[in-house]
């Protein structure tokens, strides 16, 4: 093999890691510069539930590598006896590295029978999920866990 | 958008105080408005933004959403079974459309 | 340009681009019927989420098009004034059809895929407009007609009549094309299991299609796939139904021969 090709195959190769980000701009995921941050999650935390998190009480079922931040399958669930005096109320998902960071509110009810559910959420990259339960005597608990998200760069 | 079709999974029946799953998943794109067409212009956001579930018109669950919600939407969760009866399933979009499905369980 | 230069460029390629180690993947593993000998089903590649979103019927969000397929099986269209189920029947009628396209016609003297014969039936029997290449209709009619063979194995003719057409697809599998000068043949054969940025290389079988992608957040077909890979190595795509990929349709399903039906598979 020649120089010239070995070269084009390095700048192809380049662009298209940085192809990689700009896939992200355009599937409007990373506005560019502009994501939210710990910080940020913490002040939609306060903006949305009164008092302060503890931890305990919540199981979160993420990936650890998502294959893609299109489709990232998210379930929890929050240990409770989910009776007419000791149920969870409500469920905040949040991610600290998209444009903002709310994901999804559930609000349950004793006749849910069971804190738990699943859906599937976007990530802009690599990032950590946070997950905050408000119970009905006005406790609050919080998990968080990282996942990293590879996305396609060369693939068609 | 017209004629979407909402899918909803539940067991048709069930015993007194049996949890039962229910799954529930809708076509939709949840446009975030961060997208930009081929114009170059943005694409205005349009996202399912709310889910509920009602058993004999009671809302016994519902679900907000941002467009960090994956595109067709995928929500299953739970539901202790009392007494037999109708559960609606209801999906709101922006500006307002709603989808509906609606379905049976018989308990014994 | 010999093969070991390919390899080359194509080692630099993965070298340059920051990649997750470790997420090997055990040959060794019973993939049972996601593997026949050597041949193995895009889903032996994919990231445990995924498979897990292919298995339940539920989750798997390419069952919403097969779903629009059935609502359109029984619509009455055209002029004939017919619906697929008015000649058809119930659509277990269709269980083992998807397994051996595409199929020659002798009246064409050439291939035709299963939208196309899709399309033929709209056009000739219900003369009705026949639906666009890669619309919600073609794609929804599509993978509920492969559906109805769920695990069954492909099974494509590649001798007589078929012989000069799978002979062409061959020749295109193994042709070099593109600014990266690379040809299916070396990503699929000579580099798979290995990491292409964040893709795992599979062996680039068609069994699964029309697939829901997570990339597209939807349904597309096996000539969408193959146009998205002529375009990665920075060469022209050829059209949808287009000679070329019908031919290269017919060797890559060869290549998957024995695999299960998949469709609608979901993939990365
Ligand atoms: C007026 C009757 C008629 C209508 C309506 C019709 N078809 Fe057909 N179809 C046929 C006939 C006849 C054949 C050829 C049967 C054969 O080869 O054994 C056929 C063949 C097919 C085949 C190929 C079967 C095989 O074994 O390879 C498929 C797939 C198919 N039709 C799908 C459809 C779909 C989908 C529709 C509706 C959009 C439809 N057809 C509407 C009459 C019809
Ligand atoms: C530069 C490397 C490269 C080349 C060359 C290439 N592909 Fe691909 N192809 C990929 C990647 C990356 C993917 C996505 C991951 C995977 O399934 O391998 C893919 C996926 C596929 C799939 C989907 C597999 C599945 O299970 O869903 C098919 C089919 C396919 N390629 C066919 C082809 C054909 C036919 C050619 C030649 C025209 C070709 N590819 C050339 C990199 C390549």
């Amino acid at each position: 093999m020649t120089e010239t090709q070995l070269t084009l195959s390095r700048r192809q190769a380049l662009k298209g890691a940085s192809a990689f980000a700009l896939t992200l701009v355009a599937a409007g995921f990373l506005a560019p510069g502009a994501h939210a941050d710990a910080a940020a999650v913490d002040a939609a935390i306060k903006k949305l539930v009164k008092g302060t998190p503890e931890e305990g009480k919540i199981k979160m079922d993420l990936p650890q590598i998502a294959e893609n931040g299109n489709t990232v399958p998210v379930a929890f669930e929050v240990e409770s006896p989910m009776s007419k005096d000791d149920y969870v109320k409500t469920v905040h998902l949040f991610a600290e590295g998209n444009p903002s960071p709310e994901v999804a509110s559930f609000y349950f009810t004793p006749q849910s029978g069971m804190a738990r559910a699943s859906t599937r959420m976007r990530m802009a990259g690599t990032q950590n999920v946070v997950v905050v339960a408000e119970m009905s005597n006005g406790k609050v608990y919080m998990a968080k866990q990282q996942v990293k998200v590879t996305i396609g760069g060369c693939g068609g | 958008m017209a004629n979407i079709k909402p899918r909803v999974r539940i067991p048709r029946k069930a015993k007194a105080g049996e949890v039962v799953e229910i799954k529930s998943l809708i076509e939709h794109k949840m446009e975030t408005g961060q997208r930009k067409g081929k114009d170059g212009k943005k694409i205005p956001r349009k996202i399912i933004n709310r889910f509920e579930c009602k058993f004999e018109g009671d809302l016994v669950f519902a679900s907000d959403w941002h467009p960090a919600i994956s595109a067709n939407p995928y929500l299953a969760f739970h539901m202790r079974a009392e007494k037999t009866g109708e559960f609606e399933f209801k999906w709101i979009e922006d500006g307002g459309a709603e989808y509906v499905k609606k379905a049976k369980m018989t308990v014994s | 340009m010999g093969n070991t230069s390919s390899k080359l460029i194509l080692a630099g390629c993965l070298a340059l681009t920051a990649c997750f180690a470790g997420k090997a993947f055990a040959a060794d593993k019973n993939w049972g019927q996601y593997q026949v000998e050597d041949r193995r089903s895009g889903y032996t590649f994919a990231a445990p989420e995924t498979r897990a979103m292919q298995d339940d019927n539920f989750q798997n969000p390419g069952m919403l098009w097969a779903e629009i397929g059935e609502e359109l099986w029984e619509k009455t269209e055209g002029e004939a004034g017919k619906a697929c189920a008015s000649c058809h029947n119930g659509p277990e009628t269709m269980k083992g059809v998807a397994v051996s396209y595409p199929k020659y016609v002798a009246e064409k003297k050439n291939l035709e895929n299963l939208e196309q014969r899709i399309n033929r039936c709209r056009t000739e029997n219900m003369k009705a407009k026949p639906w666009k290449y890669e619309s919600k209709e073609l794609l929804g009619m599509t993978v509920f007609v492969r559906n109805q063979s769920l695990g069954m194995p492909i099974n494509v003719k590649v001798d007589g009549d078929y012989a000069p057409f799978f002979e062409k697809g061959k020749a295109f599998y193994e042709q070099r094309r593109g600014q990266l000068d690379l040809a299916c043949k070396h990503c699929h054969e000579d580099f798979e299991g290995g990491q292409l940025r964040a893709n795992i290389l599979s062996q680039g079988q068609g069994n699964g299609f029309p697939v829901y992608r997570l990339k597209w957040s939807g349904v597309g077909s096996l000539h969408r796939r193959f146009r998205g890979c002529n375009k990665q190595v920075r060469s022209k795509p050829y059209g949808y139904g287009s000679d070329e990929y019908l031919a290269l349709e017919l060797y890559v399903m060869w290549r998957g021969r024995g695999l299960p039906v998949e469709t609608p598979a979901v993939r990365n």
